[in-house]
């Protein structure tokens, strides 16, 4: 403070440098504060913080990606394909490197056909699936497409051809019911399944085997470790996991049969089930009219679909496994069984007029033939298919009896077949009107009930079920189509094992007998309702037909065929085995509205089961001319 | 006047020379590696090195004496330039720091690093030491406007570094503890002030950003976690040259410019980061010794200011890549690729040589 007051007139060098020197050597010290503080920084970052920064730097630098796994294959019986995996080529873009999205569309939909929905079903990916990753804009292009397209490929940058994998499933139409198909992975898919697993996946079975067996048909993902730099470009490729294949699947179904099946059910609604009654094996599984699945793997066309599903033939329905019909006449065996369980004689006769009446009600129950069967016992009552015997025998023994014994054959009861979705039909019971319907129940609805009428509804799979348990004696399967899995590594065949249900109790291997020959008389006995068809064969074929009344008609008036329109005409069916001695095949078919059962539905399974005995198993030698096969041997 | 001091005297000083070599060869290393092994890159930048080693050499044979007087007239210019470039800004409604003259641009603000030292250790020796307090405001205008000008850029980082060289000077010419005081105390009590009843929402938030990268992880902040991500997995010595992740697969932004230490930190580990620092230190204190042993005021005071204002780009730009200061655009000083900088600094380099000479000079008479 003094100098300032006492201003000096001449420039004290020394004092001059004596200030700043000293304040020199107070930024000496400052120099060193801050190269403490950056030490201090950068050990903190580089040694305490290593390890963190470490890591961070490596998931900067390291991306797992998913390598997708080869679906399985699926096999028939016979090991030919069913569904496969076929090189095909999509046309991806990488949305990165698009600046005019829409003017790279417009300019690759005038070389390729671009549809709405795969137009909607791209923007959508690119909207939620942000990043670095390609999305497929058009699927399955021809061969021409993708030549067409490689022509002008420089000009449009971002679009990338990629071949891929695709399912395809040969048979087409053929297996469509029974297998389902893959289909792109939706917004529901995504709730449900293990993200992981799937990665790299874009499909997943819907419906049918596809579904089932996803599991085992999946395969395991893989992965590789890509450099990625900052803009989520891969540099190199740092270790890889390989996928592992998923199995193949070899099913029971017999492709042949299948066709001829399919080839029998031309042009009307209706379902085939045939199966191996010893095993469970099925081995043709029909519902009319099919459709092709190849479609829908790649997102089947909005107008396409939606003629599928609003035409009046219903093809997405399979009916096969979820089409509940009433069994009509079919179940007259089995509620003979039930008759002969609660102690009722099969010799017992009763006279059968055209109709029956319960007491003291004035309402008719109609036979279908009007003049009555007279005088009758269980045999004649199934070989006639006397209506009015199993109203009788309805009424005695109870609804409860009846829905006991029904319940116990596997009516109402779910198959537990290996595909998805299946339905279980129905056997009403007291409880189950009461539950329902709220109202209790009437004694006329336990006479229409023995004979497949009223409440009670069955799939054709479940009526082919309980046949090959008659056709056993007894012993219920369960059906199903997978037979075996192969392993994709090794090729290791695993076979499958089903369970065998319990059989139904106190049922007398006479009873079976009794009832199974009534059924062989159906077809093979001179009044058997499926007579015509039992001719010139060299086995016998153990049956019932059935017609089931889809529309009820009032008192006092007839069905006519001809006048009812075709959607309220009476379904055909027919359940049937063969050989009778040692059943190789089951069958069960409807033809909806189709009219009599012995006219329609039991034409079809007799060629189902001759195609099956003669065609493919060879058991019995046909001369070439269909006509003249009486006495030609049988061979085994 | 005797003979002798007729005779050309080459004004050098080998120690700083060396220093600045070694320090040029590093820089030549790292951005090798951290242009992804452009050999164009560093045919340019060894240009530049050439160019500015020379331009070192010229400004060490003008003697701090005729810096002293011209100092007026360029701290004048520049500010001139700082309004025209401003003004062809505001015209051109844009912000604008360079002047095309044709063959090169350049930017006055980087003149004003060395303007307004030069103007303020000019005004200082127009006193006696210690400067009375009024004189002491003088000062603060001289470096104030430039400074102002600068921050209007809008160039925050110069103007820091303006503002800072033009302070040193002022704390070397003995400006009294109590002022220093003084003006933290008014500092401490304004910043919270400032910062509740002026700062908007939007500003508080973009600050506490600038400080706190992480709240920001893929905006503001990328940059500096980025860096941090590649400083810190270097580890105690480094992946290598060449084998930085971080640097080599595009993570690191500017990391041929100011985040240059980024890719050196990941690449050689602290190990490197101490031989790096012990160069610039090195070549800090050598210029501190020069101010120190330097004859004139002017000299002890400008010579001063340059090497600190040096260490202080160290300081800043290793702290913001390290995550310790908000991000400015302050280059690692002749290391960080670009001319500009580093032909102020290398003028700067020459400036010391200029005075060591003279030192030594006037203590041989």
């Amino acid at each position: 403070m003094a100098s300032l007051q006492d201003k000096p007139a001449i420039r004290d060098h020394l004092r001059e440098a004596a200030i700043v020197q000293s304040r020199l050597v107070m930024i000496s010290f400052l120099v060193f504060l801050l190269a403490i503080i950056l030490i201090a920084r950068l050990a903190y970052l580089q040694i305490n913080q290593y390890e963190k920064f470490s890591t961070l730097a490596n998931e900067n630098r390291v991306d797992t990606r998913p390598i997708a796994p080869v679906r399985g294959l699926i096999y028939d019986r016979d090991g030919d394909l069913l569904a496969t995996n076929e090189r095909a080529y999509n046309l991806e873009i990488l949305p990165r490197k698009v600046k005019d999205m829409d003017a790279l569309i417009a300019s690759i939909q005038k070389l390729i056909e671009l549809s709405e929905e795969d137009i909607a079903h791209f923007l959508k990916l690119v909207k939620y699936r942000p990043g670095f990753e390609r999305q497929v804009l058009r699927a399955n292009l021809s061969e021409f497409e993708a030549a067409k397209y490689s022509a002008h490929q420089h000009e449009l940058e971002g679009s990338y051809l990629v071949a891929a994998l695709q399912r395809r499933y040969p048979e087409g139409e053929l297996m469509g019911h029974v297998l389902g198909y893959v289909g792109r992975i939706n917004d529901r898919d995504v709730k449900r399944i293990d993200k992981q697993a799937y990665g790299g996946t874009h499909y997943i079975g819907k419906l049918g085997i596809e579904e089932q067996y996803e599991d085992i048909l999946l395969g395991e993902v893989g992965s590789k470790d890509v450099e990625t730099n900052a803009h989520g470009r891969p540099v190199k490729t740092l270790s890889r996991t390989l996928p592992k294949r998923g199995k193949s699947l070899y099913l029971s179904l017999d492709t042949p049969l299948q066709r001829k099946a399919v080839s029998l059910l031309e042009g009307v609604e209706g379902a085939v089930v045939a199966l191996d009654p010893k095993t469970g094996e099925i081995l043709a599984f029909v519902s009319a009219p099919g459709y092709d699945t190849n479609p829908f793997v790649n997102g089947i066309s909005r107008a396409n679909y939606a003629a599928l599903r609003e035409s009046d033939r219903r093809p997405l329905l399979n009916r096969a496994l979820s089409g509940r019909y009433a069994p009509g006449s079919t179940v007259k065996g089995f509620m003979g069984l039930i008759a002969m369980k609660n102690g009722i004689s099969p010799s017992e006769t009763i006279f059968a007029p055209g109709f029956y009446r319960l007491p003291n009600s004035r309402h008719r129950y109609r036979c279908w033939k009007k003049a009555g069967h007279g005088k009758v016992d269980l045999h004649d009552a199934i070989v006639q298919s006397c209506d009015v015997y199993f109203y009788r025998n309805a009424k005695r023994l109870g609804i409860d009896r009846l829905h006991e014994g029904m319940t116990a054959f596997g009516f109402g009861q779910l198959t537990n077949i290996d595909i998805p979705n299946e339905p279980s039909g129905l056997m009403p019971s007291r409880e189950w009107k009461k539950r329902t319907k709220g109202i209790s129940w009437y004694p006329g609805e336990t006479v229409i009930t023995g004979i497949g009428q009223g409440f009670m509804l069955a799939t054709p799979l479940q009526l082919a079920a309980v046949t090959a348990l008659l056709a056993n004696r007894g012993q219920p399967i369960v059906p199903h189509f997978l037979t075996a899995v192969q392993d994709s590594v090794n090729g290791d065949f695993v076979q499958i094992e089903y369970e065998i249900p319990k059989r139904p109790e106190n049922i007398s291997d006479a009873a079976y007998d009794e009832v199974i020959n009534a059924m062989r008389d159906v077809v093979h006995g001179p009044r058997g309702t499926a007579r015509r068809i039992g001719k010139g064969l060299e086995y016998q074929i153990a049956g019932k037909t059935g017609t089931a009344q889809v529309k009820s008609i009032p008192q006092g008036q007839k069905y006519d065929k001809e006048n009812t329109p075709k959607k309220y005409r009476d379904h055909a069916l027919f359940i049937g085995f063969a050989p009778v001695e040692d059943p190789k095949i089951a069958v069960a078919v409807i033809v909806e509205h189709g009219g009599g059962g012995s006219k329609v539905a039991a034409p079809i399974a007799k060629e189902v089961i001759d195609y099956y005995l003669v065609e493919r198993l060879g058991l019995y030698v046909r001369e070439p001319e269909e006509t003249k096969p009486a006495n030609s041997n049988a061979a085994l | 006047m005797q003979p002798y001091r007729r005779r050309f005297n080459f004004r050098f000083d080998m120690p700083l020379f060396l220093g600045l070599l070694v320090l040029c060869a590093a820089s030549l290393l790292i951005l090798y590696s951290a242009g992804g092994a452009n050999a164009d890159q560093i045919t340019r930048q060894l240009v530049r090195i050439g160019g500015a080693l020379t331009l070192m050499l010229l400004v060490a044979q003008i003697s701090p004496a005729t810096l002293a007087r011209y100092s007026p007239i360029i701290y004048s210019l520049g500010l001139v330039l700082l309004f025209v470039v401003l003004a062809v800004g505001f015209i051109g409604k844009g912000a604008q720091r360079w002047i095309d003259l044709g063959i090169v641009r350049f930017q006055p603000s980087e003149i004003m690093k060395l303007a307004v030292p030069m103007m303020v250790a000019w005004a200082a020796t127009r006193r006696f030491l210690p400067l009375p307090l009024w004189y002491i405001g003088v000062c603060f205008i001289i470096i104030a406007v430039p400074a102002a000008l600068i921050g209007l850029q809008p160039d925050l980082g110069t103007a820091l570094l303006v503002a800072f060289a033009g302070l040193v000077v002022i704390f070397l010419a003995g400006i009294s503890w109590k002022f220093i005081l003084a003006m933290l105390v008014l500092l401490s009590v304004s910043a919270p002030l400032v910062w509740q009843f002026v700062f908007q929402d939007y500003q508080r938030r973009r600050v506490l950003t600038l400080f706190d990268p992480w709240q920001d992880p893929l905006g503001a902040g990328y940059h500096t976690i980025q860096s941090m991500i590649a400083i810190g997995s270097g580890g105690q010595t480094g992946k290598g040259w060449l084998n930085g992740t971080q640097a080599q697969l595009d993570f690191i932004p500017e990391r041929s410019t100011d985040f240059i230490f980024s890719v050196f930190g990941e690449e050689f580990g602290l190990l490197g980061f101490l031989v790096l620092l012990s160069i610039y230190l090195f070549l800090v204190f050598r210029g501190i010794m020069i101010a120190f042993y330097a004859q004139e005021t002017y000299d002890r005071l400008l010579a001063g200011s340059v090497i600190m204002t040096f260490m202080f780009y160290v300081f800043v730009n290793i702290g913001m890549v390290s995550g310790i200061l908000p991000v400015v655009g302050v280059p690692l000083p002749l290391v960080s690729y670009g001319g500009t900088s580093m032909v102020t600094l290398m003028i700067g380099f020459g400036i010391l040589m200029s005075v060591q000479c003279e030192g030594r000079k006037l203590s041989r008479t």
